[in-house]
Parts: structure tokens; sequence; C-alpha cells
């Protein structure tokens, strides 16, 4: 009961970090952003890529989730904010020809075949017994990480001006212009932070999963559920949303094996059934 | 000045006279020089997305075989070309590319090197046709196997998932017998590869082990990136031992996450696709028992042959070969030799040439491969399992499998379904 519930938590916040990212920016961008899998992708990538260089796990992680932020600037200064006005169809031609670039251009630079970057010699432990259930330190490091991630984002929201600006622009975005907000500036800032915690998502998986051109696409699924069932651009719905896939998963797994996949997708229905816009959905907070 | 103009829209004029009569009467004729020149072998693969590496390392194989016929003299002085064409592993995409190969690119042959829902695709447009065809990539048995699938022009070089199920089974058998466990687990992928692969396996594993017992099995879906609920699942059964055909990619991270947990400590692992070059060097930490299927590796057989192949295969493509690479290989090697045989390029006598067909190889278990007649399939080829490690040649004290063993239980098999 105690490995299975504690496993509940470590696949839960892995999925939060991939997912959070991903519903910050819908939540102040109206963007529904499916190149974040593809973020998470390049972020892996290029930890794998600065750890081969510099042999050190924390300048990989730092590197690869400031560097998938500036890529993220670049996007939206470029492309995405040129369709904010756009029909949904419109983004979503947008962004999967970016999938696609960024696909190719990772298969271009590493290979078609799979890489593993291997578990950082500090990592590489038995694992610790918490109430008598095997955890392993670097599970123990992403939940913690995730943690602060959770808290760090919510802070940044509610307690910040920046936050302030960036509530006020995702309500009304007209009226925070006219009151001298340089909104353009405020929207990359956001679309630059979700583009980094994709970044420090991969960078964060990339010890413990294969990396593959396209590896963003399973992700990308995952990452949808969790903002839906939590909903969309709700932080904190998000957080809530990936520890109940993880302990439907974790728990599926054992109880009923079989159906732990639609066990998710049920979970998924059945809140949306209740609650159309998701657990911490605008709609269900009216 | 102007008499030069005029001079010169003359000749330019004449000029572009003579190049449309060249184009529509010369070129022609060295267009059809060239076509008769050149021996079109029509490759459907997969060289996109996610397992490129199929088609990848399935041509590099076939072409390295081509090159050394083309630099032999070829066939009369006509030497071999490939096409190659990208299926995306789509079989509506496999379909529609081998009807283009055949009636458009007027390829002689196809060497299929799709993967096996592609295969099904490509052998329903060869039946239509009656191209000859060789099926170098997919592994599911039944294409085959089952006797109304064959037809007359259509041959297999890959390995057959029954016949890998039958070794894995004998082996692993025999070393449970040596160590003394009998529980046993299965984690294979949610597909119909992992549940066909999984359920051959546990049935020869209690055909020569009767006492061994499935206490658990966990379908992780294809492509998976999180393992831990079917790991601490696997802890919580407590098994001996668990077999897995996951592949790849996947394989790599069940094994890293699975380490982890230090997983591996008490349970000997029994992996079908670890020994493949491309899968075993990308484990950093390889667990202290592990047993793999030979799929390809340099020191299997043990051959100076075998080891010359991958040499010349890595210094071609500064990569290393794969279980494809072989199979492909092979599907060609049976190709060019049945031209050499029937001195021909006919369809049909180079099918019934093939039939039954030997041919010396650094592949084959006793350096030879057979095309068995009665089912127009790959035997003889070298197959075994052996304990893994992660320093070259990743492989000790493999063991060689008994064809003649294979034999038996592959007809035994065949007479349960009807198919013999």
């Amino acid at each position: 009961m105690m490995t299975q519930g504690l496993n509940a938590f470590v696949i839960g916040m892995l999925l939060f970090l991939v997912a959070s990212g991903l519903t910050l920016i819908f939540g102040v961008l109206k963007v529904v952003n499916f190149t974040h899998g593809s973020l998470y992708m390049m972020g892996a990538y290029l930890a794998y890529y600065i750890y081969g260089i510099t042999d050190s796990y924390v300048l990989a992680v730092i590197i690869a989730s400031a560097g998938i932020a500036v890529f993220g600037v670049f996007l939206e200064r470029i492309f995405f904010r040129r369709l904010y006005q756009s029909n949904f169809l419109m983004q979503l031609l947008m962004c999967y020809g970016w999938i696609l670039v960024l696909d190719d251009l990772v298969q271009l630079m590493f290979g078609a075949e799979f890489q593993s970057m291997g578990m950082p010699s500090f990592f590489a432990t038995a694992p610790l017994m918490i109430a008598g259930a095997p955890i392993p330190l670097f599970y123990i490091f992403l939940i913690g990480i995730s943690f602060l991630v959770a808290l760090a984002v919510w802070m940044l929201i509610v307690k910040t001006s920046f936050g302030s600006k960036v509530r006020a622009a995702a309500t009304n975005t007209s009226m925070t212009g006219a009151l001298g907000i340089n909104t353009s500036l405020l929207y990359a800032g956001v679309f630059a932070l979700g583009a980094g915690l994709a970044g420090l998502a991969g960078a964060l998986a990339a010890p413990v999963r294969s990396l593959v051109p396209g590896m963003g696409f399973s992700i990308l699924i995952e990452s949808f559920i969790v903002t839906v069932i939590g909903g969309m651009g709700s932080i904190g719905g998000a957080l809530v949303a990936a520890i109940l896939i993880g302990v439907c998963r974790s728990f599926g797994s054992v109880g009923f094996p079989m159906f732990t996949e639609i066990g998710v997708f049920a979970l998924m229905a059945v809140v949306l059934v209740l609650r159309p816009d998701g657990l911490f959905g605008k709609g269900a907070q009216r | 000045m102007t008499k030069i103009s005029l001079k010169r829209r003359r000749i330019l004029g004449a000029a572009a006279s003579l190049g449309v009569a060249g184009a529509s009467l010369g070129f022609p004729s060295i267009l059809r020089a060239q076509t008769a020149q050149t021996i079109k072998i029509g490759i459907p693969t997969i060289m996109s997305g996610r397992i490129a590496q199929l088609g990848i390392s399935s041509t590099n194989g076939a072409q390295l075989e081509v090159d050394a016929f083309n630099a032999a003299g070829g066939f009369n002085g006509q030497m071999v070309e490939l096409l190659i064409r990208d299926s995306k592993g789509k079989p509506e995409e496999s379909s529609r590319l081998t009807r283009d190969l055949i009636n458009s690119d007027k390829c002689n042959f196809i060497l299929d090197c799709d993967a096996s829902n592609g295969a099904f695709a490509v052998h329903e447009v060869v039946r239509g046709t009656g191209t000859l065809c060789i099926h170098a990539s997919p592994e599911i048995s039944t294409l085959t196997a089952d006797p109304k699938m064959k037809i007359p022009n259509a041959f297999r070089t890959a390995r057959q998932g029954a016949q890998d199920a039958i070794v894995a089974g004998q082996y692993a058998a025999e070393v449970a017998k040596q160590n003394n466990f009998t529980k046993w687990m299965t984690i294979g992928p949610d597909y119909a590869y992992g549940r066909d692969t999984t359920a051959l396996f546990v049935r020869y594993l209690k055909h020569f082990s009767p006492s061994a017992q499935i206490v658990g099995e966990a379908w992780p879906k294809m492509s998976q990136p999180d393992y831990t609920e079917f790991i601490t699942k696997i802890m919580q059964e407590k098994p001996q031992a668990i077999f897995t055909c996951l592949i790849g990619g996947d394989l790599v991270s069940f094994i890293d996450q699975g380490n982890l947990y230090g997983l591996f400590n008490e349970i000997e692992v029994f992996a079908v696709a670890l020994a493949d070059f491309t899968t075993i060097s990308k484990v950093k930490a390889m667990p202290k028992r592990v047993h793999s299927g030979t799929r390809y590796l340099s020191a299997f057989p043990n051959t100076q042959a075998n080891k010359a192949w991958a040499n010349a295969y890595s210094a071609k493509f500064k990569d290393s070969p794969t279980n494809w690479s072989w199979q492909a290989a092979s599907g060609m090697d049976f190709m060019l030799e049945a031209i050499r045989q029937t001195k021909s390029v006919d369809s049909k006598k180079m099918s019934d040439a093939l039939r039954g067909m030997q041919i010396k190889s650094p592949f084959g278990s006793k350096g030879m491969l057979t095309l068995r007649a009665s089912d127009q399939t790959l035997v003889d080829y070298a197959t075994g399992w052996g304990r893994i490690s992660n320093k070259l040649p990743f492989i000790e004290n493999a063991k060689m499998a008994d064809w003649g063993v294979i034999t038996d239980l592959e007809l035994k098999w065949k007479k349960e379904n009807g198919w013999a």
C-alpha cells in the first residue's frame, strides 16, 4: 500500500512537471500549444548533449531549461504572436509544422536511433526505504523539484506584480494594454516560462527515459489529460490531476492491470461529465 | 552586327531543334539502354519516424551485398539498383508504394523491409502481380506459417516469432533448472507482437520446464515513457525471473528505471531483443544476470566470416549492423544467387530456384542458410541465447540453438493450428 502510494506521487509529479508549462501557456495566452511535447524533447536532447560535454547534470538541466526558454521567446515573437487572433485550426497547423521541423532537426543532429543519457553517478545508488517502500533517490529529487516548481509558479502568478499583470492580461488584454502595460513582453515572458518548464521536464526526465525523435508525442497526450482533468490554465488543477492519474496508474497496475490505461481515460471522462471545464477550470469556479 | 545576331539566332534555333530531336529520339534510346543495364529491386520500408532505424539498417545491409555483386561485374554486365521508398509504417502506403515500384518504376523484384503490418499489404500486392518478393523484416509467424498466406513468388528471410520462442523457452528452462527457480513474470508491449511473443515463450518455457509458474504479467503500451507502475508491480509479485520482449528504447528505459529500484538485484532477466548492437550499446548500467536472444552480434556466430561482415558494414556506414541488417542482406544474397543460378531475371524461374535453396552465409548456424521449400521461409540461421554484459563482445558463452529441436516443435505447433 505504501509502495503504491509513494509511486502514485512519483508518477504524478513527473506528469505535473511536463503539464505545468502547457497549462500555463493556455491559461494566459489561450494558445493550445501542441509543440509542448517537442519542447520537452528538445530539453531532453539538449541536456543529453550538455551532459555529454560537461559531465555535469546540474549544468545540463540549467542550460537545457534556459535554452528552451530562449527558444520559446523566438517561437512566440516570430510565429505564435501572429496567431493570437486567428482561429484554433491555424494555431494547430502552426504547431504541427513545428513538431515536424523539430523532430527532423533532432533526427538530423542526433540520428534516428534512440539515445540514452544514463544516470548521474550521484543518483546511482540503492533506493531509500521509506515506511518499508523502496523509493529511488532520483525520484525523491524529482518530487522535490516538482513541488518547488509548483510553488514557484503559483507565487509568481499570485504574489508578484508580474503575476498580477499576467492575470490581468489573461482576463482582458486590450484593457491591460490601454493601461500602459507592455502585453507583448508579458506574453513573450509567459511563453518563455512555459517553454522553459517543458525544457526542464525533458532535462530532468532524460536520465530515465530513452531519447528518440518524436518522443514528445506520447508525453503530449499525457500532458493534455492532466490539463483537461485539472482545468485548462490552472497550475493547482494540473498538480491535483497529475497526482490523481498517478494514483490511478499505481493502484490500477495492481488492482486491475488490464484496465489501467482505460482507468485514466475513464477518470477524465467522469471529470468532464461532472465538471466540463475540469476540476479547477474557470467554469467550475464560477 | 545585325548579321551576326541573325546568324546567332539561326545557330541557337538549330541547336534547339537538335535538342528537341535529341530529346524525342536520342534520349529515350539512351534511357532504354540504361534500363536494360539495370536490374531494379524495390524496397518498401520505414525510413522516417520513431523506427526509421529499421529502414536505414535494412537498406544498408542490402546495399552492402549489392555493392559486392556490382563490383564483381553484376549479371552479364547488368548492375543492380535499389529503389528505396518510405512507407512511414503505414500499411496503405506500403501497398501503394509496392504497386508504384512494380508498375511505374518497373522494378524486377521486391525486397520487403517493412514491419509486419506493412508486410501483409506488400504480400497481397505481389500475390496479384506475381513479382518475386522476399520479406526481410517481418517476424510475425503467420506470414509464412499459415498456408493461406502461401504464394509461389513470396519468400521470407526474416526470423520467425515461433522459432524464436522455442529457442528462448529451451534456454530459459535450462537456466531455471540450473538455478532452481520456478516463479516467472512477463512484461511485454501491449500489441500483437508483444502478446504473441510472450504467449509463445510461455508455451515453450512450460514445455521444457513443466514446473514453471507465471505469477504475473505486465503490459505497458508501446513507447511508454514511465515504467514505475510495472516495476513496483513486479517487485510485489516477487518472481525469481522475468521474461520481456520489450524492444529498443522501451527496453533500455525499463532497465534504466528498474535499476533505480534495484529491481534486478534478485531477479534473473530474459530479454529476447537486448542483444542487438544498437540496443545493448545504449544500456549504461547492465544488471548482473541478464540473458538475451542473439539478434545481431559480430561475436555470434563466432566466425571470421561474421566478424568480417560486421567490420565491412561499420566501415561503410559508420554504424553497427542490426538484426534487420543481416535479414535484409540474406534476402538480397538469395535473390542475387537466384539470378546467378537461373541466369535470368524472370520471377517464376527464380522463385522455383529459391525454393529449398542453400547458400553460404556468415549468418548461418553452420555457415549455410536454407530457404525451406515447404513454407518458403529461412531456417538454419544462427540463433541462440546467452548471458549478456555491456562490454564487447556483449555475450558470454552463447548457446547455439539446435535446428532439429526447432523444426520438430515448430511442426507440432503448426499441426495444432491445422497448418501442417
